[in-house]
C-alpha cells in the first residue's frame, strides 16, 4: 500500500513531480499557518480579511440576484433586500479595502520582493471599480440610465466606447456577472497566494538585533 | 523564538535585515482559519443590519412615455433637433456619426477619432423617420413622410432648422405657439412622434429595431433620452448633475460610488471643468495616476514616504517599542 502511495508520486510521474513543485513554492504552513511575526500585532492588518470577507457576501448575494434573474429585485420584496445586501456588502468590501490599501502603503509593504503582491492588489483595487460601476449600469433603474449616459463621454472619449458600450445593458451584465468577476477573483487568489508566500512584510528599518547571535554573525 | 545574549549588541554592530529574509524574531500564535471565519460572521452581520436598515435605492426609470408626457414641449423640440442634425448625438462625432472636427483629444492624439464610428447612429433616420414609418393606418403621416423624402436634402434642413427656431422662441416651446411659416411636413412629423411615445410604442420602436424580439442593447432610446433636457432636469434635481459631483453618487440619501471620489473630483476643478477635452484629459490623468500607484515600489522619492511620514510608527508602535527597551 505504501508503495502505492509512493509511486503515485514517483519521480518519473508529471504528476506527482507537479505536486512536489506545488507543494514546494506553496507550502501547507505558509498558505494555514498557525503562528506568525510578534510585530504582526495592529488592527490594520484585520482590513485585508475583512475585505476577502466582504468579497464573498458579494459574490453570495450577486449570485443569489443572478440566479433569479436582472429584473426580480424590482418586483419582489425579498429581491429588493438582496439587491441591498448586494449594495451595503460591496460598500464595505470598498471600505475595507481602501484602508487595507493606505495601511499597506504606509507600511511600504512592497519591499522584500513583494512588488507583485502590490500591484496585484492595486490591479484588483482598479479592477473592482470596473465591476462595481458595471453593477450600477444593470440595476434598469433611472440611476443606471443616468449614469450610463454620463459614463459614455469618458469612454468613448479614449476611443473604446463602441467596444465597451455602457448603453448596452446586455452586454454590460455580462461584463458584471461573468467577465470582470473571473478576472477579478484571478487576482485576488494570486494576491492572497503572494501574501502567504511572501509572508507579511517587516517593520521599516528592522535591525538584526532580533536575529540569534550566530545568525548575525553570518 | 527570541534568543537573549549576556552581551548586548551594539548599535554599531546591528545591521538591517532585509525585508526578503524570513523572519528570525519573535513569533506568536495565529490561527488564520479562525480569523476568516469570524471576519466573515462580522461582515455578515454588517451587510445585514446596514440592507435592514437603509435599503438601496431604486428609482424608477424614465421610459420615452414618461418623458414626452410629462415634457411632451422638451420632446418635440428634441425630435427636431434629431431630425435638423443638431442634436447632441447627431453632432457627436465617434462611435456613432462622422461629423467632421467632432471628438475628443488627449493632447495632440484624436483618441475619439481614432476609435472609429463602430455604433453607427443615423438620428433623423433610427430616432424619428423610422419609427414614423412603421405607423400604421395614418394617411397625412404617410403624405408627410412621403413630402419629406421627396425633398432635397437642403430643403429638408431648412425646414427642420427653421421649424427648431421657432419652437426655441415659441413661450415655453410649445409648438402650439410657434410663430406662422413654412416648415414644410417637420410639425406633421414631431407631432406623430409624440403621439407614437405618448402612447408607448416609441419605446419598444428604438429596441428592436432590425428585425429583432429580444431587445438588451439600449443605446439609441438612452441616446435620444439624453438629447433632451428632461433626464438631466430629473437627474439635477436628486444632484447628480456632472457640476454636482454626480457620477459618483446615486439617488436618494445614499454613499454611491465614493471610490470614484478622485475621478470625479478632476471635473469640478479648472482646467477640466471649462475644457471640451475634459473626459479624454481625466481619462488620460486617471490612467497615468494608476500606473503610478501600480508602479509605485519602483518610483525614487514617491516609494520613499511612508519613511518620511511615520504612520508606521503607530502601526508597529509595539515593535519599536519593544526595540526601545532593548
Amino acid at each position: 500500500m505504501t508503495d502505492r502511495v509512493e509511486d503515485a508520486y514517483g519521480a518519473g510521474n508529471w504528476t506527482g513531480a507537479l505536486r512536489r513543485r506545488a507543494v514546494k513554492a506553496l507550502p501547507p504552513e505558509q498558505l494555514l499557518p498557525d503562528r506568525q511575526p510578534a510585530y504582526v500585532s495592529s488592527w490594520i492588518y484585520v482590513f485585508g480579511a475583512l475585505s476577502l470577507a466582504a468579497l464573498v457576501w458579494a459574490l453570495v448575494s450577486g449570485t443569489w440576484l443572478a440566479l433569479a434573474g436582472a429584473a426580480w429585485w424590482h418586483t419582489s420584496t425579498v429581491g429588493h433586500f438582496v439587491n441591498s445586501l448586494h449594495l451595503w456588502s460591496v460598500e464595505l468590501f470598498f471600505f475595507f479595502m481602501v484602508i487595507h490599501l493606505w495601511g499597506q502603503f504606509f507600511m511600504a509593504s512592497w519591499r522584500g520582493r513583494r512588488a507583485l503582491t502590490w500591484i496585484t492588489g492595486v490591479v484588483a483595487f482598479v479592477g473592482s471599480i470596473a465591476t462595481a460601476f458595471t453593477g450600477y449600469l444593470v440595476q434598469q433603474n433611472f440611476d443606471s440610465q443616468w449614469i450610463a449616459t454620463q459614463a459614455k463621454d469618458g469612454l468613448n472619449s479614449v476611443g473604446v466606447g463602441a467596444w465597451f458600450n455602457v448603453l448596452n445593458t446586455g452586454q454590460m451584465l455580462l461584463w458584471h456577472v461573468m467577465l470582470l468577476p473571473l478576472v477579478l477573483g484571478v487576482l485576488v487568489v494570486l494576491h492572497v497566494l503572494l501574501v502567504r508566500v511572501r509572508g507579511v512584510v517587516p517593520p521599516l528599518d528592522a535591525p538584526a538585533g532580533e536575529v540569534p547571535p550566530t545568525e548575525a554573525a553570518q | 523564538m527570541t534568543t537573549t545574549t549576556d552581551r548586548p549588541v551594539s548599535p554599531p554592530e546591528r545591521r538591517r535585515i532585509s525585508p526578503a529574509e524570513p523572519w528570525p524574531g519573535p513569533w506568536r500564535r495565529f490561527d488564520i482559519v479562525k480569523e476568516f471565519v469570524i471576519a466573515t460572521v462580522v461582515v455578515a452581520l454588517l451587510t445585514v443590519l446596514l440592507a435592514a436598515v437603509f435599503s438601496s435605492p431604486d428609482e424608477k426609470p424614465i421610459t420615452l412615455q414618461a418623458w414626452a408626457k410629462a415634457d411632451p414641449n422638451d420632446f418635440v423640440a428634441t425630435a427636431v433637433s434629431e431630425l435638423d442634425g443638431q442634436s447632441g448625438t447627431a453632432t457627436y462625432g465617434p462611435p456613432y456619426n462622422n461629423t467632421p472636427d467632432a471628438g475628443q483629444k488627449l493632447g495632440p492624439v484624436p483618441l475619439q477619432r481614432w476609435g472609429g464610428v463602430r455604433a453607427p447612429v443615423d438620428t433623423a433616420n433610427d430616432f424619428v423617420l423610422g419609427p414614423l414609418r412603421a405607423v400604421p393606418n395614418d394617411p397625412a403621416l404617410s403624405a408627410a413622410l412621403s413630402t419629406y423624402s421627396a425633398a432635397t436634402a437642403d430643403q429638408q434642413a431648412k425646414w427642420a432648422s427653421d421649424y427648431g427656431d421657432a419652437l426655441a422662441n415659441a413661450p415655453d416651446g410649445d409648438p402650439a405657439k410657434v410663430a406662422q411659416g413654412d416648415y414644410g411636413p417637420v410639425p406633421t412629423l414631431s407631432r406623430r412622434l409624440l403621439d407614437l411615445a405618448q402612447s408607448g410604442g416609441l419605446d419598444g420602436a428604438l429596441t428592436t429595431q432590425g428585425g429583432q424580439f429580444y431587445a438588451s442593447d439600449f443605446t439609441k432610446p438612452l441616446l435620444f433620452l439624453a438629447d433632451g433636457s428632461y433626464l438631466e432636469d430629473q437627474a439635477r434635481a436628486q444632484h447628480l448633475g456632472g457640476d454636482q459631483w454626480g457620477m459618483m453618487n446615486e439617488t436618494g440619501n445614499y454613499p454611491g460610488q465614493a471610490w470614484l471620489w478622485l475621478y470625479t473630483f478632476w471635473y469640478q476643478i479648472k482646467p477640466f471643468s471649462t475644457s471640451d477635452n475634459a473626459d479624454a484629459l481625466v481619462w488620460g490623468l486617471m490612467a497615468l495616476l494608476t500606473l503610478l500607484l501600480a508602479l509605485l515600489p519602483f518610483i525614487p522619492g514617491l516609494r520613499s514616504i511612508p519613511r518620511l511620514i511615520p504612520v508606521h510608527r503607530l502601526i508597529w508602535r509595539d515593535y519599536y517599542h519593544r526595540q526601545t527597551r532593548t
